[in-house]
């Protein structure tokens, strides 16, 4: 039997099998595609073809909802760069927002939550101070532990939110953590971008796969990873087939910066869950921890619930591990799970019960 | 782990829960509802689980979830499990519900033309709609969540799930309408007494007939105060009822439109009123005029 995760994947891939599905197929991909935040996806997969009133009223909503909501994100693309551009420095758009404005391939269906960008590490107190000013919040409070976290030891500062439209940016400076055992170049990253019409800039497509894959394979728990291994299934294909030598020049980029295993292991899994074409050169053994990814990726049930907990746990160790030194870890599990104590005792305090 | 299946109006919901007798009483509010949607698609899943599993069984305490869900919802009582699962089906229509304009009115409709009462709550709405569900020329379409479709000179669309009385309005309507239609009396709920009322067969039969909105009114019941009628402007309009809505910013174009276009050929009213029977004289002069 096909669990509704790999319907799913399935249906992404080819579309014409949802002409096949049961009421009770739809009701387990629905909940799921829900929870991977790829409903809107497969609506835009599966324009025109004749789908049970149900299912088709349920995607088309799900399609209209994330078209306004990249709506909403293009209007605070256009607020931040009003607000950033004339700082003089390179401002690159990442993930949804590049695909967003660039029109790329992950585009149709994708909803967009945050607008991510990077700037050189040397102006972002500067662009931080700029939205600041121009009316962006930061949504953690100043001087408490998760603030100096972000400061301290992150890749990005803690979000901003406008304060009237609501919106979040997350202002980057790298797209790993310092503190883990990768560094990611970013400097050459923010060199190589390119530069879209009206000034705002979006990474080469060796490096927005390679971002993308990072985002995926190394920095988590691969929660959330269907819609990343989606993105990349679609970068992939697409830049594969307008420049020939793309997969080469993506090893010798992502070889240059020490980040073969991790594009390595997402294109893996996204040849796994999507069928992308990975040429030899690209391909990798299976190890444990390939196998574990595969199935908390293909692991939840016709009510969207994640059903692997022994997956999820070792890949939540694993995502720490990979992020921050052994006691680094250690002091910063110790405080959050002091500060969760004592959320839940206020909690149980107000409520009563 | 029970399941039950519902309709209102255009939304099919799956109520699952460990605890049988929730949803038993759930069963028993629904019976004349559209049944046997085992071979459906639904749109909204929702669950009723245990805070905890000891909280299963010790001092039985629910935690309300579905597709769409807020972070911090409060759990409930068992004894309140009905009312919260009431509240979890209204939470999936106002987070996911977008195939409508969702606002948080009262409705009903004389033939095929409709008033729609909107106000917070506390205002008289509910007593207000729960009033006409059970006058012979109206037909009932809902308390709560009124659905207004994305088109010029938009359509209402009944969502005629059980009216919610709550404390005065429960005697009121007790002595309206049959016994064998009301749930079980819910005490010390957030909003004290709560009892709800299935609307009349017909209500519910006509669940998929939609109306042609004709009236907005703007209740305020105040105990003693004279009746009075203000006439509310198109843009006066527009803002109670946008602002009223769970949906209408998030659906860009079309939702303004839409709603634009029903502010501008809808008569619209603020009323006040001191007792039922003026109530719904001022509705029925108001009608008449429109």
């Amino acid at each position: 039997m096909t669990g509704p995760s790999m319907l799913l994947f399935e249906a992404l891939r080819e579309p014409e099998r949802l002409l096949a599905l049961t009421a009770k197929d739809w009701n387990g991909l629905i909940r799921v595609g829900r929870a991977e935040r790829l409903l809107a996806t497969l609506g835009t997969r599966a324009e025109g073809l004749a789908l049970p009133v149900r299912a088709a009223a349920i995607l088309e909503e799900a399609r209209l909802d994330a078209e306004r909501g990249q709506d909403r994100i293009r209007f605070e693309i256009d607020r931040m760069a009003e607000t950033l551009l004339p700082l003089g420095f390179p401002v690159v758009l990442l993930k949804g927002g590049a695909f967003l404005m660039a029109g790329l391939s992950p585009l149709p269906g994708r909803e967009i939550g945050d607008l991510d960008i990077l700037v050189p590490r040397d102006r972002i107190g500067e662009a931080e101070r700029t939205l600041r000013e121009a009316g962006w919040i930061s949504v953690k409070a100043s001087g408490g532990y998760d603030d100096s976290y972000y400061r301290e030891w992150m890749h990005e500062l803690p979000p901003l939110a406008h304060r009237s439209r609501g919106n979040v940016i997350d202002l980057h400076h790298n797209v790993l953590p310092p503190t883990g055992r990768l560094a990611p170049d970013a400097a050459g990253m923010i060199d190589r971008a390119v530069r879209l019409p009206g000034g705002l800039f979006i990474l080469s497509p060796e490096d927005m796969l390679i971002h993308a894959a990072l985002h995926v394979a190394y920095d988590g728990d691969f929660h959330g990873g269907a819609r990343n291994l989606w993105d990349i299934d679609r970068l992939f294909r697409a830049f594969s087939s307008a420049d020939a030598a793309f997969a080469e020049s993506l090893r010798d980029t992502a070889r240059a910066q020490g980040l073969m295993l991790p594009v390595r292991r997402a294109l893996f899994l996204a040849q796994a869950l999507y069928g992308t074409p990975v040429p030899a050169a690209l391909s990798k053994r299976t190890d444990p921890v390939d196998i574990l990814a595969k199935r908390k990726l293909q692991g939840r049930d016709r009510y969207g619930r994640q059903r692997t907990p022994v997956a999820d746990f070792i890949l939540y160790a694993r995502g720490h591990w990979l992020r921050m030194p052994p006691f680094m870890l250690v002091r910063h599990l110790w405080t959050k799970w002091r500060a969760r104590r004592r959320e839940a005792r206020d909690a149980t305090r107000r409520t009563g019960r | 782990m029970k399941r039950v299946r519902l309709r209102i109006g255009p939304a099919i919901f799956e109520l699952r829960s460990p605890f049988r007798s929730v949803l038993t009483e759930v069963e028993a509010l629904y019976r004349r509802y559209p049944q046997n949607l085992d071979g459906e698609i639904f749109d909204f899943s929702v669950t009723g689980l245990p805070v905890s599993p000891w909280r299963r069984f010790l001092r039985p305490s629910i935690m309300f979830g579905g597709d769409f869900s807020l972070a911090d919802i409060v759990p409930v009582e068992k004894r309140l499990g009905l009312l919260g699962f009431e509240m979890a089906i209204n939470l999936q229509m106002a987070l996911g519900y977008l195939r409508h304009i969702v606002v948080h009115a009262a409705s009903a409709a004389k033939d095929d033309e409709a008033i729609l009462i909107t106000g917070e709550s506390g205002s008289g709405k509910s007593t207000l709609s729960a009033l006409l569900s059970y006058q012979a020329r109206w037909r009932h379409m809902g308390d709560e969540l009124a659905l207004l479709s994305l088109e010029t000179r938009p359509l209402l669309h009944p969502y005629p799930r059980p009216i919610s009385l709550k404390n005065e309005s429960i005697p009121v309507m007790e002595s309206r309408a049959p016994e064998d239609r009301f749930g079980p009396l819910l005490t010390d709920t957030v909003k004290g007494d709560v009892r709800h009322l299935v609307p009349p067969q017909r209500a519910i039969e006509q669940m998929d007939r939609p109306a042609l909105p004709k009236l907005v009114i703007c209740p305020h019941f105040e105990a003693g105060r004279e009746p009075a009628v203000r006439r509310m402007t198109e843009s006066e309009c527009y803002v109670r009822l946008s602002t009223a809505s769970t949906n209408q910013l998030r659906l860009g174009e079309r939702g303004f439109d839409a709603m634009v276009s029903l502010v501008k050929t809808v008569p619209a009213y603020d009323i006040s009123y001191g007792s039922s029977e003026d109530a719904l004289k001022l509705v029925d002069e108001l009608w008449q005029q429109a």
